[in-house]
């Protein structure tokens, strides 16, 4: 019920006002069945980038990614930071999207999609509109959507980013007791060090763009885990290790924005006429 | 007064009381001002004086004689403008091809206000019908299209990556995500379409018919028959009041699931 991930050497580039931007560049990352990786890396250093070829919605340029034994695609799911859920459908049909899409009957949908919808405690909330969910509870949705789908990779893009502290915590708790529950393999993104170590098996850090894999921690920190774990001395020297191991990362792209930034100024400012200097 | 939500229960009845009370205050305000010589009665007949021409012109039928026919060229044009304008809207929002075709030949016909192509239909279609609702139509046609395509192009990206990581491809990801996306814009095209639509209608009965509101409020013009006008005048806007209401109706019924609209805080 959980499949494998090999990327080799995944580049990917796209055009901009300033010319070519590498995105990502001979990208390789491998995680195994049942694995829970995450990823953290400075912004704009193609986390979400990677996540979307996984998930079947990005083009890449070069490289290759096999999902499972390479024959048969395996199952993936999606969970966004934004939660993506269908306004004009109910929490129930929001949950049932994917199987309606694998055409799955209406009555099995039904059912399934109760059956997680009642994992993430919210089946009181069944025939409840988005518009009308807290954050966290339409976060717990869009996980409830993700997992009944029944993939064998769950790919996460910064799921908590968006919410409260107190709630994100929550959140993490009840990520961890699920996925201990159905192990599936996930790849999961964030720039929280703390949450990475917290949930992961292992924690990629990626470079500044152009983004790839830098460094990749295993996390041994015992199972089952939960928030108490992040008072241990143990936790935090994990995430000081590779805090910093991603400080250089992170001033290479503020550098780099702040070199946008000045290319975009010159460009917007008119010519003075001869160069000065 | 103590109010610790903003548009408490309490307040909410005093806006409701005030919004009643505001033209009733400012009928009463008309009727005093006319009977005491303030006004002119010639050219501001008192309220009054209008409802009992409103009564007595929907009793003889007069009232209804123009009416059924502005009606009729109403709902003809609106229709025949609104559907092609929602597909044409769709395949141009969604479809790079579409968009590239059409837009230029959009772009350089929209800005002709529509009325000004009354002659043209004319001259094509003659006096008839079918030359005030083919005004109407295009005229529907281009508000229509215009925020359909805008509807289809602002969808959040996010929603369409998520249905299409969920395997929601083709056609099934424009009948399952774009479309119910699109809803509530096409429903801002209608409405703006159906306040177009009376715009036009009473513009093109001005000149060019001898039944319907806007010939009845243009007649009573040159026979200086100011009371019939002032009644058709309320028709056309009891009209619009009541289209928009219906409109209104059918959106929530179709789409129980966008945020209740409220009004200006």
């Amino acid at each position: 019920m959980s499949a494998s991930i090999t990327i080799r050497d995944v580049g990917k580039r796209y055009r901009s006002s300033q010319g070519e931007v590498v995105a990502l560049a001979a990208t390789s990352l491998t995680v195994q069945p049942g694995e829970f990786m995450c990823i953290v890396g400075p912004s704009g250093c193609g986390k979400s980038t990677l996540l979307r070829m996984l998930a079947g919605i990005g083009s890449y340029d070069e490289g290759t990614i096999q999902l499972g034994n390479g024959t048969d695609p395996p199952r993936t799911a999606m969970v966004f930071q934004e939660y993506a859920l269908f306004p004009w459908r109910t929490v129930l049909d929001n949950v049932a999207f994917g199987l309606e899409m694998r055409n799955v009957g209406h009555k099995e949908r039904q059912t399934i999609a109760l059956d997680y919808l009642n994992k993430v405690g919210l089946t009181r909330f069944a025939a409840a509109y988005p518009h009308q969910l807290s954050g966290g509870m339409k976060q717990r949705v869009a996980i409830a959507r993700a997992l009944a789908n029944q993939p064998e990779i769950l790919l996460m893009d910064e799921p908590f980013a968006a919410l409260d502290a107190q709630t994100r915590h929550l959140m993490q708790e009840e990520l961890l007791r699920i996925w201990e529950a159905e192990r599936k393999t996930v790849v999961y993104i964030t720039h929280a060090m703390e949450e990475a170590v917290l949930l992961g098996d292992c924690v990629a850090l990626m470079t500044a763009r152009p983004g790839r894999i830098k460094t990749v921690y295993p996390i041994a920190l015992p199972r089952p885990r939960h928030l108490a774990l992040r008072t241990t001395l143990a936790f935090n020297e994990l995430v000081q290790t590779i805090w910093n191991d991603l400080v250089d990362e992170v001033n290479a792209s503020r550098d780099q924005e702040w070199g946008d930034a000045s290319r975009l100024a010159e460009a917007a400012s008119p010519p003075h006429g001869e160069k000065e200097s | 007064m103590k109010q610790t939500k903003p548009g408490g229960g309490q307040t909410e009845s005093l806006y409701r009381l005030l919004s009643i009370a505001s033209p009733l205050f400012f009928l009463l305000l008309w009727e005093g001002a006319v009977r005491l010589g303030w006004l002119d009665y010639r050219f501001f007949p008192p309220p009054s004086t209008v409802l009992t021409y409103f009564v007595r012109l929907l009793f003889s039928g007069e009232l209804w004689n123009h009416l059924s026919i502005s009606l009729l060229r109403i709902l003809a044009g609106f229709a025949l403008g609104t559907l092609p304008a929602v597909i044409l809207g769709l395949l141009m929002g969604w479809f790079r091809l579409f968009h590239a075709l059409f837009d230029p030949l959009v772009a350089a016909t929209y800005p002709v206000p529509k009325i000004a192509l009354l002659p043209l239909f004319l001259i094509w279609f003659g006096l008839g019908e079918t030359t005030k609702i083919a005004t109407i139509a295009v005229a529907v046609f281009f508000v229509v299209l215009i925020t359909t395509v805008n509807g289809v192009r602002q969808i959040d990206p996010v929603l369409i990556e998520a249905g299409q990581s969920y395997g929601a491809r083709g056609w099934r990801l424009f009948q399952k995500v774009i479309l119910p996306a699109t809803l509530p814009a096409i429903f801002t095209g209608l409405r703006l379409g159906l306040g177009v639509a009376l715009l036009v209608i009473v513009g093109a009965e001005f000149v060019a018919s001898n039944r319907g509101i806007g010939y009845l409020i243009w007649i009573s013009w040159s026979t200086l028959a100011v009371n019939k006008m002032y009644v058709g005048l309320i028709t056309i806007s009891l009209l619009g009041l009541l289209s928009t209401w219906g409109l209104e109706q059918l959106r929530r019924r179709l789409m129980p699931w966008a945020e209740d609209f409220h009004g200006p805080r």
